[in-house]
């Protein structure tokens, strides 16, 4: 499928993939964004890649539209001739499941949910048809998740769960959007999870909370002193369920500076991983835990 | 050299040309949401064009200076006083030790830009002065301003102490305001009807209108041409897989309320875009106060390109006149 090309006003050019969410768009994209950054094109000020799609801001006093439109269409042949194969990193993210915080916000913001009488973890388990909330976090922890986006606010990352599509989880956002959501929140809008980055207003189901700060715009979190965001497109999660006394021990780790998420660097080969999901998903975690 | 906040006005915060390079991570670029008013001001008082400011909507602060110094105040035409007495807007004022810049009430537009000669001096964030609140980033504390706030400012003069814009050079929305849009992006799903209200409908200002974005009211619903959702992009047809949204753009969830992404804009979500504002009138919009009656005019790329031309000679007669 050939990518549409659309430009977004006088200074940007968007480029969507797929209309539809798949790892094979998600894919073209994140190498598409790639090969513009790597082309270095003169008037390109800004990349954003997206789930199965991506932006380029450009200068028109410098890059006329035309010719923008010109270098990334060639770029698009390049990308589909492409090794479908990422240099990336895994990472663990503790969370605790049905903590009492995001519990406080789901009771506060019933109203506006599809179902008023349980939690967001009953609901989402019933309508993805897992018999209780404690199957549905082990299929939600159970399978490595890519950051196909980083965004919307400061370093929120959506991510796309790496199973086939008839086991991705699936819930519709809230009836109307809540005005609150506590930090660090972990949740699921449509097929995607995502992690609060910061507190604010919100759409996403709420599942659960990590310790694990992701955006530090004061950069005195230990390993945020480099860069005040944690996540980067490509970058792959998998989730470990955690009890409230390894989070209270995990938060104080991080006040004290001496938490330090498991990160590895792997390579990842989306042929390989099509051909045996589990089996491909099994060896990442491998990876991850160093064996 | 330090400015003593007496009162924040509304929404006061730190503003400079904005923090690009950083909106691939969800960080917008920010900046004064009129931006000719910050590089307008800035040249008033001597600064570098892109020096930080502050910014203030509907209501003005009440600063207090600590040692002589040069302000002018552009954008929305609210009447500065100078210890309760009137001193002329889009010109360089000198203000002494001691004495307190306040504001009457707003006659037009909706945001002031006040620069004060050497620039408001907070640590650069990111490349930029300018606040970001959601993200604690920028500005004073990264955050909008409060009484008792102690602005520092940087090393200025009072040799331009008198300077004036000339009133045909400060740019202002008409009556109805018009924004000229490029269609493009989903514009495809609407309906050939829709395609024409958008244009043809007279829209107005809806009370939630800020730095991140404005909401409009008033127009015809938008029909949508019948199509299957794709997978992931959810159910509602103004639905789509979340993109990027680019600076400008206009959204509008459920066909109802079209909202115009501004400088602190979410770099991307799940609701499609009909086109964009073009970069020359992104300014104006910043001027618009709630139930400004607004249209939206199409243009071309190539009209897109003029107008961008136009802004840029417009600012170019601006430095002319310092020199």
């Amino acid at each position: 499928m050939p990518a549409r090309y659309t430009f977004g006003g006088d200074e940007h050019l968007f480029i969507e993939v797929s209309d539809e969410m798949s790892l094979d768009a998600f894919f073209k994209s994140l190498s598409m964004a790639t090969g513009v950054r790597e082309s270095r094109i003169s008037g390109v000020t800004e990349i954003c890649p997206a789930n199965a799609s991506f932006q380029v801001k450009f200068n028109p006093d410098i890059i006329k539209p035309d010719d923008i439109l010109k270098e990334v269409k060639a770029i698009e042949a390049a990308a589909e001739k492409a090794e479908p194969v990422l240099k990336t990193r895994i990472v663990e993210i503790p969370v605790f499941y049905g903590d009492p915080w995001t519990h406080e916000t789901l009771m506060r913001f019933r109203e506006r949910h599809q179902e008023p009488s349980g939690t967001d973890l009953d609901y989402a388990a019933k309508i993805n048809g897992y018999p209780d909330v404690e199957g549905f976090i082990a299929a939600h922890a159970g399978s490595p998740w890519f950051v196909s986006m980083v965004g919307f606010v400061a370093g929120l990352p959506f991510m796309y769960q790496m199973v086939e599509r008839q086991r991705q989880i699936e819930v519709p956002k809230y009836l109307r959007p809540r005005t609150d959501t506590p930090r660090l929140t972990v949740g699921h809008g449509g097929c995607f999870g995502c992690i609060y980055s910061v507190r604010g207003a919100g759409g996403y189901q709420m599942f659960g909370i990590t310790p694990m700060p992701i955006f530090d715009s004061s950069q005195t979190t230990s390993y945020l002193r480099d860069f005040m965001v944690f996540f980067r497109p490509g970058d792959i999660v998998k989730f470990n369920p955690i009890t409230r006394e390894a989070y209270d021990a995990a938060v104080e780790a991080v006040d004290k500076g001496t938490f330090t998420p498991p990160i590895r660097e792997v390579t990842f080969d989306l042929r390989e991983f099509q051909k045996d999901i589990d089996g491909y998903n099994s060896k990442l975690e491998d990876v991850l835990h160093g064996h | 050299m330090a400015i003593k906040v007496l009162h924040h006005g509304i929404a006061t915060s730190v503003q400079d040309l904005g923090r690009p390079g950083y909106f691939h991570l969800g960080i917008p670029i920010g900046g004064a949401m009129d931006r000719l008013a910050l590089r307008a001001a800035n040249l008033l008082v001597g600064n570098d064009e892109g020096a930080a400011c502050l910014e203030a909507v509907f209501m003005g602060p009440k600063l207090e200076f600590t040692e002589d110094t040069l302000v002018a105040v552009t954008g929305a035409d609210m009447p500065a006083l100078i210890d309760g007495a009137p001193v002329p807007g889009w010109t360089a004022v000198k203000v002494k030790a001691g004495q307190v810049l306040s504001f009457d009430f707003l006659k037009s537009g909706a945001r002031i830009i006040i620069a004060v000669s050497g620039g408001i001096d907070v640590p650069l964030a990111l490349g930029s002065r300018s606040t970001y609140p959601i993200g604690a980033l920028g500005g004073y504390k990264g955050r909008v301003l409060a009484a008792g706030d102690e602005l520092p400012v940087g090393e200025g003069s009072l040799a331009t102490e008198g300077r004036t814009i000339a009133d045909h050079l400060r740019r202002k929305p008409g009556t109805p305001a018009e924004l000229r849009v490029l269609p493009g992006l989903y514009w495809d799903r609407l309906t050939d009807a829709a395609k024409q209200n958008f244009f043809a409908d007279t829209w107005k200002v809806a009370p939630e209108a800020d730095r991140m974005g404005y909401r409009f009211r008033g127009g015809r619903k938008i029909e949508f041409v019948e199509r299957k959702q794709s997978f992931g992009a959810g159910s509602d047809p103004s639905n789509i897989v979340d993109s990027c949204y680019p600076y400008g753009s206009i959204q509008i969830p459920s066909g109802t309320e079209p909202i115009i992404l501004h400088r602190d804009a979410v770099s991307g979500g799940g609701y499609f875009m009909v086109g964009t504002v073009i970069s020359a009138d992104m300014d104006l919009i910043a001027q618009l106060q709630p139930h400004t009656p607004t249209r939206f005019v199409e243009v071309t790329m190539d009209e897109a390109l003029d107008a961008r031309k136009a802004r840029a000679a417009l600012i170019e007669e601006v430095r002319a006149t310092f020199r």
